[in-house]
């Protein structure tokens, strides 16, 4: 084994590497995984609990009270996956944006590829994701709602993936900045609450002015992937421009993350 | 056969920024790139410059230097954490520090769970940690709460297990850094004889270290860093008993009497100085040196019967020992007596002493006396305590028979 310790210099993603360290991402993860309910009476109940109650807010005042229409959908059927690939991306890019801060005593000390910390602090928002969709089965069940299998196939892993990318994408992104600009500590819980708002998870994209303003609403890739999820249980939605559009757009926020982030990962070190 | 380790030319620059913040706020860097202010924010600082070194395979090297002298910042370069401004570092092997012990312990893990995660974090494999994971357990001595969460030990046990994880390591190049001062004595000695034993099995060893003794026992070359360069590269020998010598100037303590001390005094001293034997003013003796008082003394009457008296005594102020003089005894030129006491090399203990010196008679009248001046050091360079630097094991290493 032979290795050179160079000046910052060429940018390169160094998957090969990451790949070595594949080990020590599943280590963090399940760090984080474990920790995360740690102390607590009801524990892994609470994956249950976030979206459930969150659901039944939602139903009481945008179904009952504003009369929101969701197709033929009922509204927690048509709110659930939605909470659910959002609460991915939300926690994903809070947790990641505060990682590199987070773990600065381990980034101070010892090498490993940086990517590692963000990545595996998105990976371990995944496991909620799936409790929340076992739930989301009963739900399914009890509302006899429609499942198109087919496109299950491809549009639940679809989904996960434009979620992934676009939360890796923001938050390889925020991790860097808030290492050197601490703002971002109070930027990221506001920014996600806004973003909540402007993507149509509690509400479907007709609620918005058709026109300019609907196709911007669409070409949010979590947009996209919410209402490709959405679509297997018979929610009205084409996969076309709209979905390529957002996806483009996630794979260009990736780039743009990991550029960034590896552009200033030499000096967290320093900075943290 | 290629060295092991390859250090060429690296140098390593810091940005100091005035607000003593090594970050910035948002608005603090918009408003520096619209207004550019005459007033200059930051500085460089250069923590090292033009170092270059090699190490062989099995090589044990010390690292030593004062406070603030680059070895902190050369040891981040080669564990990767930071990189070079200038230059590169070719290594052959997988380097891991000691400096990192605990490194990602998570206090609502349990012991076990946090060897898996540190060892992890430390570079080492799921399965070579399931196989070193009884030995890990049988070293840190904390079997007992192996399934307790790790906030719930004390922190010696915390650091146990920490140790314990990192011993195991078995890297190709070890950095070991100043991590033995902690814990208790017996703790200490097991890893010492485990580095010990990391040495004598091939592995190529960088040791940091402010305790001369241990750095003596444990490496046979040495580097000695001063303010970003390096100072020397040769024989631990040498080294050490450089870096005992570097900078003394400015730290010799010596008492001198001003006009208000030695009016009305018909014996006094004039000054005090602590010296090596050539008569050079230092403050810090190596256990191997004798260490030596040169006493200036002024008298305007005839010495008569009056003794010069001198005490060792410890940090806690007791007395070591005391010797006396009569003062007709020293080669006097008129009015006035030079002396020089030397304390035999090998014989006092590392650790800080000052002196007491005194001008009485044998009947007990004071002249003039002083307590407690001219603090000295005595550095220990491989003494049979070395491993106990640091501890109270008395004030003279006496080379005593057994039968």
């Amino acid at each position: 084994m032979e290795y050179e310790i160079k000046p910052a210099g060429r940018l390169t993603l160094n998957l090969p590497e990451l790949w070595d360290f594949r080990e020590l991402i599943y280590f963090f993860t399940w760090r984080d995984i474990k920790i995360k309910y740690k102390q607590t009476f009801l524990g892994g109940m609470w994956a249950l609990l976030q979206p459930f109650l969150l659901m039944v807010v939602f139903t009481l005042f945008f179904s009952r009270g504003l009369k929101i229409s969701t197709g033929n959908l009922p509204y927690p059927v048509f709110v659930f996956p939605g909470l659910l690939l959002w609460n991915i991306f939300s926690n994903g890019v809070t947790n990641s944006g505060n990682s590199m801060v987070n773990n600065a005593n381990i980034i101070k000390k010892i090498y490993f590829p940086r990517l590692i910390i963000p990545v595996s602090s998105i990976l371990s928002t995944l496991i909620d994701f799936f409790i929340g969709f076992l739930l989301f089965i009963v739900l399914l069940i009890y509302y006899r709602v429609p499942v198109d299998p087919g496109r299950l196939l491809y549009a639940f892993p679809a989904s996960l993936i434009i979620i992934l990318i676009t939360t890796l994408g923001v938050g390889t992104l925020l991790a860097s900045l808030n290492v050197k600009y601490r703002d971002f500590r109070y930027v990221i819980p506001f920014m996600v609450q806004i973003l909540l708002f402007l993507t149509p998870v509690i509400y479907p994209v007709t609620v918005v002015p058709e026109g300019l303003i609907r196709d911007l609403f669409q070409l949010n890739p979590l947009a996209g992937a919410i209402s490709l999820l959405r679509s297997c249980f018979g929610y009205d939605y084409e996969v076309g421009f709209h979905l390529m559009g957002g996806t483009a757009l996630s794979i260009i926020l990736l780039v743009a993350g990991l550029v960034y982030f590896r552009k200033t990962e030499y000096y967290f070190a320093d900075l943290a | 056969m290629k060295p092991i380790l390859e250090v060429k030319e690296i140098s390593k620059r810091f940005r100091i920024y005035h607000e003593s913040r090594p970050y910035l706020t948002f608005r603090e860097q918009i408003q520096k790139t619209f207004i550019s202010s005459g007033k200059k924010t930051s500085e460089d600082f250069w923590a090292l410059r033009n170092i270059s070194f090699t190490v062989s395979q099995g090589e044990s090297l010390g690292i030593i230097g004062r406070n603030g002298a680059g070895k902190s910042t050369l040891l981040k370069i080669l564990s990767r954490i930071t990189p070079p401004t200038t230059g590169g570092i070719v290594s052959r092997g997988r380097i891991a520090s000691l400096l990192e012990v605990g490194t990602g312990f998570h206090p609502e893990l349990t012991g076990q769970e946090n060897i898996f995660l540190n060892g992890s974090i430390l570079g080492m494999k799921q399965a070579e940690i399931k196989k070193k994971f009884d030995a890990i357990l049988d070293f840190s001595g904390v079997e007992k709460f192996i399934d307790t969460p790790l906030k719930h030990y004390s922190s010696g046990m915390q650091l146990r297990l920490a140790f314990a994880v990192a011993a195991f390591l078995e890297p190709e190049i070890l950095i070991i850094d100043e991590v033995l001062a902690v814990g208790d004595a017996e703790f200490q000695k097991k890893c010492i004889r485990k580095m010990e034993g990391v040495a004598r099995s091939g592995h190529t060893i960088l040791f940091v270290s402010h305790q001369m003794g241990l750095v003596k026992q444990l490496c046979n070359r040495c580097i000695l860093l001063d303010k970003g360069i390096i100072a020397a590269n040769d024989s631990s020998e040498k080294v050490t008993s450089m870096y005992l010598n570097l900078g003394q100037q400015e730290a010799v303590n010596r008492y001198e009497a001003d006009a208000g001390s030695s009016t009305g005094k018909k014996y006094f001293f004039t000054d005090v100085q602590s010296v090596n034997p050539a008569g050079e003013a230092i403050s810090t003796f190596g256990f191997n040196q004798p260490i030596c008082l040169k006493m200036n003394m002024q008298f305007n009457q005839d010495p008569g019967d009056i003794l010069l008296s001198v005490g060792l005594l410890d940090k806690f102020g007791n007395r070591v020992f005391t010797v006396h003089r009569p003062l007709k005894e020293f080669l006097n030129h008129p009015g006035r007596v030079s002396g020089t006491l030397k304390i035999p090399a090998n014989l006092i203990a590392p650790n800080y002493y000052t002196f007491h010196f005194a001008l009485v008679t044998r009947d007990g009248t004071v002249f003039d006396q002083h307590e407690s001046k001219c603090l000295i050091q005595v550095a220990d360079t491989g003494t049979v305590f070395s491993e106990y630097e640091g501890k109270d094991y008395g004030s003279i290493i006496l080379d005593c028979e057994w039968i």
